[in-house]
């Protein structure tokens, strides 16, 4: 048999403040930037505009394509040079009522350089009304993920755990959207998809660890809780670390070779498993015995009044 | 083998050879060559010259009716959300504005020949349009999107227009002094707010130089907002730019407010480039009416010889013919700067009527074919790749069962495919992300199995205790893990909309497989495996 982190015996639950302290800090390092950047930053999906893409042969420069936009009466607009020669992302904003400026700016850049074939790679523009309703939609979607997810391992275990799973969760996307609003990504319908995989992905790997706190707390039902869970942890430590690093490969591979259109997606999930991981060893087992130790105390306090 | 094995052994076979008839018709329409598929995709049937082309058009539209579709995200192709406005309509007409609206539009792309389009009612007043495959977008969304409202007015004589004129002006001159008349010795800018801005070599029909349009036309708009400014008379613009002493200048005319016939009465319209002596070769629509209206337009051209009758399509006047003389037989045409695709989008809208209430894009999502076929070639290498990976490595740590771990793998795949051919599921690129997830999941459900057995070997089990142990104790977490992320699944379905939507149908579908082949039927080799061979140890 080969075998990784057999017999391993760790003592989690000693070092969990130290966990929290490092919870904490990403978690207030994301806040940070999102606070700075005014917010997460919206795409055309959620805030309406347009986004442009073009393949310009023989390529332009940026400043040419800059230019002709701007020639072109779109001004506000975004013009951001892709990893291939020659390609632009173009947004702009649309005013109400008015058409679709994408045919508009091709043809903007086409007429000022004809030497250079202008390709629509890519158009998508979302009227304001409709932004906002999709991002009402997606932030109902992964309300009432969560909210299942809830109620659901509130009934199969307790609601202890249910509190500490949902807190990791909610711990792993906000940290997410934190990586993104750091490396300056935009969230789209496709970025939330990921958050969403996010949050199951880490549910899953909580459920397996409190799974095994369970079936342990019977069997030693005389150890401190603290060393119940050091136990399952362990027991269950090389299918958690197996288990993610499959993931993890998986979707390197979408991110590596996946290509432009699912590039934040795989950035996403990439952070998202690495902090999913940690956090259903960390997060929601140590909450889990922060909730337990502190019923104890009040428990044990009541009698005596 | 017991006989409950036996049975599960032939559904396992059942089920592989349902995945592989039922994906066949998938792989051989892929394999064929892109050109012909691309010619497949646009076909229509009366396009094949000899009766072998025409077999063969057949046999391949089958096979693509049966393999699984690709989302326009693939495949390229637009995507429209319009929204009906039926502000304008009361409640009755709005309730029935969008279904018809529908059906007109579905006529139109009909016509204009689009292959597989998709035209979907979205809530009370959405319309969701899917053109797969389209190449010249924005032609489509002029047709698309245009009302077509076609009206034939009556331009005003010079007087009545004069007339107008002069009671517009005192309109905006009170309204500039606040209330009062300003004094004969006023300047031309004060006394004729309005038509000191015009060009008027004729009242019926002035121009206004292209610099102050955007004013005119919202003095226009103050106007027609103003319910106290009574009048049986519309300014209204003309469709085209002309020229005046070198500058771009817009004609605007005075006609009547109430159209004497409507575009209803077109029985058909053709384009044609023969219409207009002065420009040959200049395209053109030409239009029959019904024989109502036939009858109508008679008596409207022979009681009104040596006026001129205004063709407005949308509000702006296409043109405006002198009548010469009584037009019995139900004719017209159409002449101004048309391009020739203006003019066959203008033969199509007026063929298939006018949408009784205005049309807006509120989405609009385009992806050009070279785009599509990048993303699938790198979904696809990305999803090869991560395959690989994970083969190597469940073989080099699990040995043989890592073997038995990819079988499970491979079918669940198998299955998942098979499932979106039958069910007519479109594979997106978020889709093939569910695919990866899905590939994730079902490795974890493995390991969680081969890690539990592994353990229970550790407790000096016997093979056959261990295996048995394994997966009883494996499952119920495989269960519950399963459940929430199907259940979070549930929720993007629900809420999600297109590419998300998309998503989670992978996802889902692929972990409802995952339970049957990572554990059925990976406990059913596994079983065959160690009871046949009395194993006293395994390869784990």
């Amino acid at each position: 048999m080969f075998q990784l982190l057999h017999g391993v015996n760790i003592d989690w639950m000693r070092r969990r403040h130290i966990a929290f302290l490092i919870s904490g800090a990403c978690m207030l390092i994301s806040l940070v930037s999102l606070i700075l950047h005014g917010g997460p930053r919206y795409g055309v999906d959620f805030t309406g505009g347009s986004l442009v893409e073009i393949q310009t042969t023989p390529a332009l420069h940026a400043d040419q394509v800059r230019a002709a936009v701007d020639h072109a009466g779109y001004s506000g607009s975004e013009i951001q040079e892709l990893s291939k020669p020659g390609q632009f992302l173009i947004r702009v904003e649309v005013k109400p009522g008015a058409q679709s400026p994408a045919s508009g700016i091709a043809h903007a850049v086409q007429t000022e350089h004809p030497s250079s074939k202008v390709e629509v790679l890519r158009v998508e523009t979302v009227g304001p009304r409709v932004g906002s309703e999709l991002r009402g939609a997606a932030i109902k979607a992964i309300l009432f993920a969560m909210g299942l997810i809830l109620i659901y391992v509130g009934i199969r275990y307790d609601w202890r755990y249910s509190l500490g799973a949902v807190v990791a969760l909610f711990h792993d996307v906000f940290i997410t959207v934190g990586a993104l609003s750091i490396t300056n990504k935009e969230i789209t319908l496709t970025v939330v998809a990921a958050l969403l995989t996010i949050a199951g992905f880490s549910i899953n790997d909580t459920i397996v660890i409190f799974d095994r706190i369970r079936e342990r707390s019977k069997t030693l039902r005389r150890e401190n809780p603290a060393k119940v869970m050091n136990i399952a942890i362990n027991e269950t430590l090389s299918r958690t670390i197996i288990t993610s690093f499959t993931v993890f490969l998986t979707v390197l591979a979408l991110y590596l070779l996946g290509g432009e259109v699912i590039h934040d997606f795989s950035f996403a999930m990439l952070v998202g498993v690495v902090f999913g991981t940690y956090s259903s060893v960390y997060v929601a087992s140590g909450l889990a015995l922060e909730i337990q130790l502190w019923l104890e105390r009040a428990n044990a306090g009541r009698p005596k009044r | 083998m017991t006989r409950s094995d036996q049975w599960k052994l032939y559904l396992t076979i059942a089920f592989v050879l349902a995945s592989v008839w039922t994906l066949w018709p998938t792989f051989q329409f892929y394999s064929l060559p892109p050109k012909v598929r691309q010619e497949v995709l646009q076909a229509r049937p009366n396009m094949a010259t000899t009766e072998a082309e025409r077999l063969k058009l057949e046999k391949y539209a089958k096979l693509r009716e049966k393999a699984i579709r690709l989302g326009l995200d693939l495949q390229g192709g637009m995507y429209l959300l319009l929204e009906v406005d039926t502000s304008k309509l009361g409640p009755a007409e709005a309730k029935n504005a969008v279904d018809q609206v529908m059906q007109i539009i579905r006529n139109r792309i009909d016509q204009f020949g689009v292959a597989e389009p998709s035209i979907q009612k979205q809530g009370t007043s959405r319309i969701l349009v899917q053109l797969p495959g389209l190449l010249d977008q924005e032609r489509a969304k002029a047709l698309i999107g245009q009302t077509a409202l076609l009206e034939f007015k009556l331009v005003k004589t010079e007087e009545e227009s004069k007339a107008l004129y002069d009671r517009i002006d005192a309109y905006f001159a009170r309204k500039l002094r606040g209330g009062a008349l300003p004094d004969s010795a006023a300047p031309d800018s004060l006394l004729h707010p309005f038509s000191s801005r015009l060009l008027t070599t004729s009242h019926a029909e002035a121009t206004v130089l292209s610099e102050n349009v955007p004013i005119v036309d919202s003095m226009i708009r103050q106007l027609q907002a103003d319910s106290t400014f009574v009048s049986d008379s519309r300014l209204a613009w003309d469709a085209h730019d002309t020229d005046v002493a070198g500058r771009t200048a817009r004609a605007l005319y005075v006609v009547g407010r109430d159209p004497l016939m409507k575009g209803s009465e077109v029985a058909s319209a053709q384009m044609r480039m023969d219409l207009d002596a002065a420009r040959p070769g200049a395209p053109g629509v030409s239009f029959n009416l019904t024989s109502r209206g036939g009858a109508l337009f008679g008596d409207i051209t022979g009681s009104n010889v040596g006026r001129r009758l205004a063709i407005v399509l949308d509000g702006k006047i296409q043109s405006a013919p002198n009548i010469q003389e009584k037009i019995p037989r139900g004719q017209g045409s159409i002449t101004g700067s048309f391009s020739e695709e203006e003019a066959q989008n203008l033969a199509i809208v007026l063929r298939s009527g006018a949408l009784p209430a205005p049309v807006n894009v509120v989405e609009e999502r385009t992806v050009g074919p070279s785009l599509g076929q990048d993303s699938i070639e790198k979904g696809l290498r990305a999803a090869a790749l991560a395959a690989l990976l994970v083969v190597f490595f469940m073989i080099l740590y699990y040995k043989i069962s890592g073997v038995v771990a990819v079988v499970a793998l491979f079918l669940n795949i198998l299955g998942l495919l098979a499932c979106m051919a039958g069910f007519h599921a479109t594979l997106t690129l978020p889709g093939i992300a569910g695919v990866v997830l899905t590939i994730g999941m079902a490795v974890d459900t493995n390991v969680l199995i081969f890690e539990r057995i592994r353990e229970e070997l550790r407790n000096k089990r016997t093979v056959l205790a261990a295996i048995e142990t394994g997966y009883a104790r494996a499952y119920r977490t495989i269960i519950d893990a399963h459940v929430t992320t199907l259940l979070s699944s549930f929720a993007l379905m629900w809420f999600g909309t297109g590419p998300i939507r998309g998503f989670a149908i992978t996802l889902s579908i692929g972990l409802l497989i995952n339970l049957v082949t990572a554990v059925g039927i990976s406990k059913m080799i596994f079983d065959a495996w160690s009871v046949r061979r009395k194993l006293s140890s395994i390869s784990i």
